[in-house]
């Protein structure tokens, strides 16, 4: 159980941690000072998130290992999250579908796992559905902006939908040690997520005047057992470039 | 017992030492008016200060720590733990009264009370009415519900002109 328990945290970890990275890719580079800065916001929030989350599977593994060495030193391989996260920036839209498709998930994740009996991970998701809340409210305004704008603005939104929507399927796909845990009550049941999921999605789409995309019959999956997209090693070679470079660097 | 300034620590003398301790992003606050120490506990020579981060990412929680180190040292308390908790997650309501007045009077309009959504998703609801702390008007707008630092969201007052920080209910 406490292996299975670690497993899940960890792939909770990185997922916010890879997002929360291409996320920070776009400090300097957003459409306005004022997304710039909340895109960055969010990246922090996630990061932040991220450090508790590798602070408790490294106590839960109990080999030695930190918070730095499961960031830091582990290949794209050992990595867990699902390929949603991984996916680049693309244009604006693309990383408003992304993070939509992400909050909406994040957010009744956490909603439900702050009542989970193991304590540590409560108290983690006890913390971030408080922001999760604002990174929803931000990337549903934005969609239904994008959706209920101009021609360009719903063009570039429809493509990102048709690129993204296929990789949403993953997020509440249990893997195996996710079954398990559900099955001892430490993780919610993702069923029972999703009707206030699908309830938020419809809710915000028809705001944005966009019809709901069907589920890709070939839903993209494999993030969460380690089979990646080719995108994950570039982003790892930059995220551990200087730990690879000069291992036990410190500031 | 009275504590001698060698002798072992008091937990008053401990409270007093925590409120010299300021957040690095908005100085005029200390750690006590943020309300982000839980509790202190004292036993012998053994000082052990706990704290919940206001936001998770949020930079200065390292700075306050090292500082929170800092000030009992000098203050003469050598054992020293700072805790972290995460549990029950921090809120705005934990701010105190003079915490607030010395946000506005900084130029900060402080968390307006009984707004706290928590975790409340509030995605069409209107935005929070924020008086300007320059002028007192109420005739204020959301520019950003994200702003300078985790903590704050950024408005604009209708009547001076002024863009100021809102320090968010949370």
């Amino acid at each position: 159980m406490r292996q299975q328990l670690f497993e899940f945290v960890l792939q909770l970890a990185d997922t916010s941690l890879v997002l929360g990275h291409r996320l920070s890719e776009w400090c300097g580079h957003g459409p306005v000072l004022e997304q710039d800065l909340a895109m960055a916001n969010i990246a922090l929030d996630l990061l932040g998130e991220t450090r508790s989350l590798y602070q408790y599977a490294a106590v839960l593994e109990g080999q030695g290992r930190t918070e730095d060495d499961l960031a830091y030193l582990r290949p794209a391989t050992a990595y867990r999250n699902p390929l949603l996260v991984e996916q680049p920036n693309g244009d604006f839209a693309h990383t408003v579908v992304r993070q939509f498709l992400f909050d909406n998930y994040h957010y009744h994740l956490l909603l439900a796992l702050k009542d989970s009996p193991d304590a540590p991970l409560a108290g983690i998701a006890e913390k971030s559905v408080k922001e999760a809340a604002y990174h929803l409210k931000w990337s549903s305004e934005w969609l239904i902006r994008l959706g209920d704008g101009t021609a360009e603005s719903r063009q570039r939104l429809d493509k990102a939908l048709a690129t993204l929507w296929r990789y949403a399927a993953e997020l509440t796909t249990p893997t195996a040690t996710e079954a398990a845990l559900q099955d001892l009550g430490l993780v919610p049941d993702y069923g029972a997520l999703a009707p206030a999921m699908q309830a938020h999605a419809a809710h915000v789409l028809a705001e944005a005047t966009v019809p709901t995309p069907q589920f890709a019959p070939f839903a993209q999956r494999g993030g969460k057992g380690g089979q990646h997209s080719e995108h994950l090693g570039y982003l790892l070679a930059e995220l551990q470039y200087m730990q690879r470079a000069y291992p036990g660097l410190t500031w | 017992m009275v504590a001698t300034a060698t002798g072992a620590p008091t937990e008053a003398r401990v409270w007093e030492l925590l409120e010299e301790v300021t957040d690095p992003e908005v100085p005029v606050l200390s750690i006590l008016d943020l309300g982000i120490v839980r509790s202190v506990s004292v036993a012998g020579p053994q000082v052990t200060v706990t704290i919940t981060p206001t936001y998770s990412g949020c930079p200065a929680m390292n700075t306050i720590a090292t500082d929170i180190r800092l000030r009992l040292l000098a203050g003469g308390i050598t054992q020293l733990t700072v805790h972290n908790q995460l549990s029950p997650a921090w809120t705005t309501d934990w701010m105190s009264a003079a915490g607030r007045a010395k946000l506005t009077a900084y130029g900060i309009a402080p968390p307006v009370d009984g707004t706290a959504t928590g975790h409340v998703l509030n995605l069409f609801g209107k935005a929070t009415a924020v008086a300007c702390p320059l002028c007192g008007s109420a005739h204020t707008q959301l520019v950003n519900q994200f702003g300078s630092t985790a903590c704050k969201a950024l408005y604009q007052c209708q009547d001076c002109r002024e863009p100021f920080d809102y320090f968010k209910c949370h």
